[in-house]
């Protein structure tokens, strides 16, 4: 993206009337203070200075809504051209702004709170006390251990995915029927999945799973009793539902490969095995990153089929991050702790990205 | 592929080598769709299965059981039930609306507001501040990696707050929310294949801006905004984790409903599987049918 100069350029009388930018300006200025003075009016009928009788905040929310309108119009009308050019992304960004960076402030103050939905008292200012608590929470550092066993099983997920997608790019028949059918488990809901795998298939005495199993030898199978086995259990299902992902973003760069090069490689009597290892899989190392980079975003966030099928359960072994925190609010109301999780979640995951793309950038011009 | 493996043919004849690779391929692919279709072949059947069937383990209808409406019955949407009175079916029909209400509005809001940013950001530079447009978009592409559970106490207490919780509107806006990063990310590639020349033509014919987007680029991107809206449609038809967190009675969805039954009772297997069924057969029939949009969704901005 260009950091100066417009891609369109376009030539425009741009002179705007002075009335029409005062109009424009007022407009703007009016909105910001009839937002202001609503939230002002609701904060103080909350703090109970003065008694207006509000229900609800809604009416700040109606303000907000009236301040973008009136900021988006009087952009068109005071700038001219260039207003009606920033009318594209003032939408987005206004909507944005009020759906996370205003709750994300705001959850930044409930985190530093004790506040109990479930009891009378309101919320209270506690400093660093969730802090401390959270360190010595082993039941919330048991999930971020977890959560790390969950993303290295990306690994084998990518594997998986890597090889279907070589299999779908070969010169097969009936290619629509396999790239469709090896679609379909994306489409469904993890939380369908999880009766439909975790607690039909895999139940004990007569799911198709358990029967499989136990013809292998395996005398009594219980998938969701044995720690190790149930983490498994929950990386396998998770893997099931999002391996075509992977698999179309790997086939589409497959596809998107340069055919002389292969062309090239074969005329030097290259093997199979040989193309793959020093052709194909150094050409694939982008679009490897990238799907990597999405699957672990989609993987940091495995909640659904924990909450359905294990709770977390057997002693934690399968709770995810989300999990935890699900629970911790269901089963105590504990907004402002669970709150203080999620920011550090939060502050773990943006590191660990930054860092991996760190590597991964550096790794790729080592390659190049 | 076929040329690579007749090279690798060193040490067995070429004819032989082949056939075996061949086997081994369509091997692999037939295993694999097997993993993928069994679990939905298992719930479509599992719906037509009594008891004892459940309990044998029978798979195959018609040779290992006689198919049986049960669970259907049970959802008051089998033959004979379709056009009687039911309170179960009442009860699906309502999650099943409320799920299409809020996923498709989600979809089109987070479209319409995504097409409006990608296209702005690939046409224009702007300065917000110390923003500029690499800025701009990095803030909206940087959502993606926020974790839903980030928000979703923040939002329990803004929701109680607002009157928001357990309404349509309140699932509507945070889908669209999630959602939102994903379509930026698909529409800025459809806009940069378009060639500016288009628009500048266009203008030169005394278009406006919007005009032009309008009339020209807006039917040219048509295929991507279609992905676009069917990937966002898939993730929020399939949401649990917001909807779980911030409805109760009126407003919940499919999965919600799902959740709920598979908890206290005893499990009623054919009742289960019949709902498991409806609710992931629109999306199942609609990737069936569209299935080059969805991919295409999917490997947008993968690859360079």
């Amino acid at each position: 993206m260009q950091a100066q100069g417009d891609v369109l350029h376009i030539v425009t009388p741009d002179a705007v009337a002075p009335g029409r930018r005062r109009l424009g300006r007022a407009m703007m200025r009016g909105g910001a203070l009839l937002f202001a003075a609503m939230a002002l009016a609701q904060a103080l009928d909350a703090g109970g200075v003065v008694e207006i009788g509000f229900a609800n905040w809604r009416p700040t929310l109606y303000a907000y809504l009236a301040f973008c309108v009136l900021l988006c119009w009087g952009q068109a009308l005071a700038r001219g051209e260039q207003g009606r050019r920033a009318l594209f992304v003032l939408p987005a960004a206004l909507f944005v702004l009020a759906m996370v960076v205003f709750p994300l402030l705001f959850g930044l103050s409930i985190a530093f709170s004790d506040w109990n939905l479930a009891s009378a008292q309101g919320r209270s200012f506690n400093g660093v006390e969730n802090l401390r608590l959270m360190w010595a929470d082993p039941f919330y550092w048991n999930a971020m251990t977890n959560m790390v066993w969950y993303c290295l099983a990306i690994l084998v997920e990518y594997a998986i995915a890597f090889g279907l997608a070589l299999m779908l790019n070969s010169e097969i028949r009936a290619r629509r029927f396999f790239r469709v059918a090896f679609l379909l488990p994306l489409m469904l809901s993890p939380v369908a999945v999880s009766w439909m795998v975790g607690k039909s298939m895999m139940e004990t005495r007569f799911g198709p799973v358990a029967r499989l199993a136990r013809e292998l030898g395996w005398d009594n199978p219980a998938f969701f009793s044995d720690p190790a086995i149930a983490r498994a259990a929950i990386m396998i299902m998770d893997g099931w539902t999002w391996i075509p992902l992977m698999m179309v973003i790997l086939l589409a760069g497959l596809q998107s490969l340069d055919k002389s090069v292969l062309e090239a490689a074969k005329v030097d009597g290259a093997g199979p095995w040989t193309t793959f290892r020093e052709v194909i899989f150094p050409l694939m190392l982008p679009v490897t990153i990238t799907a990597l980079l999405i699957r672990l975003i989609f993987k940091l966030k495995l909640a659904d089929i924990v909450i359905t099928v294990t709770a977390g359960g057997p002693g934690g072994a399968t709770d995810s991050v989300t999990s935890f925190i699900f629970r911790e609010y269901r089963d105590r109301s504990n907004v402002g702790y669970g709150t203080m999780l999620a920011m550090f979640y939060l502050v773990v995951i943006v590191v660990a990205i930054t860092v991996l793309m760190k590597l991964a950038n550096r790794g790729l011009r080592r390659e190049m | 592929m076929t040329a690579v493996e007749m090279n690798a043919g060193r040490n067995a004849p070429p004819r032989l080598r082949r056939r075996l690779s061949r086997v081994a391929i369509y091997g692999a692919l037939a295993l694999w769709a097997f993993i993928c279709l069994f679990p939905i072949f298992w719930t479509l059947t599992t719906s037509f299965k009594a008891a004892p069937n459940v309990m044998q383990g029978d798979i195959l209808p018609w040779l290992e059981f006689t198919p049986d409406w049960r669970g259907w019955r049970s959802l008051g949407l089998s033959p004979e039930t379709i056009l009687g009175p039911s309170t179960p079916r009442e009860e699906f029909l309502k999650r099943f609306v409320n799920s299409l209400i809020v996923s498709v509005s989600a979809s089109a809001l987070a479209v319409t507001l995504g097409s409006l940013a990608a296209y702005g950001l690939s046409r224009f530079s702007y300065r917000f501040g110390p923003m500029r447009n690499p800025d701009i978009s990095f803030f909206f592409l940087s959502q993606l990696i926020l974790p839903p559970v980030v928000l979703a106490l923040p939002f329990l207490v803004l929701y109680r707050e607002m009157a928001l919780l357990d309404t349509q509107i309140g699932l509507i806006l945070l889908y669209a929310l999630t959602v939102l990063p994903i379509v930026i990310w698909i529409m800025r590639d459809q806009f940069s294949a378009v060639p500016v020349e288009l628009e500048e033509a266009a203008m030169v014919d005394g278009l406006s801006v919007w005009g032009a987007f309008a009339q020209i680029v807006l039917p040219i991107v048509l295929p991507g905004m279609v992905s676009a809206f069917l990937l966002s449609l898939v993730l929020c038809w399939n949401e649990y984790f917001f909807a779980a967190l911030l409805t109760s009675t009126h407003a919940n969805t499919l999965p919600v409903m799902v959740a709920s039954q598979t908890g206290s009772q005893g499990i009623n297997w054919w009742s289960m599987a019949a709902l498991s069924t409806a609710a992931i057969a629109p999306l199942l029939a609609m990737a069936i049918v569209l299935e080059r949009y969805i991919v295409q969704g999917m490997a947008a901005g993968a690859v360079k």
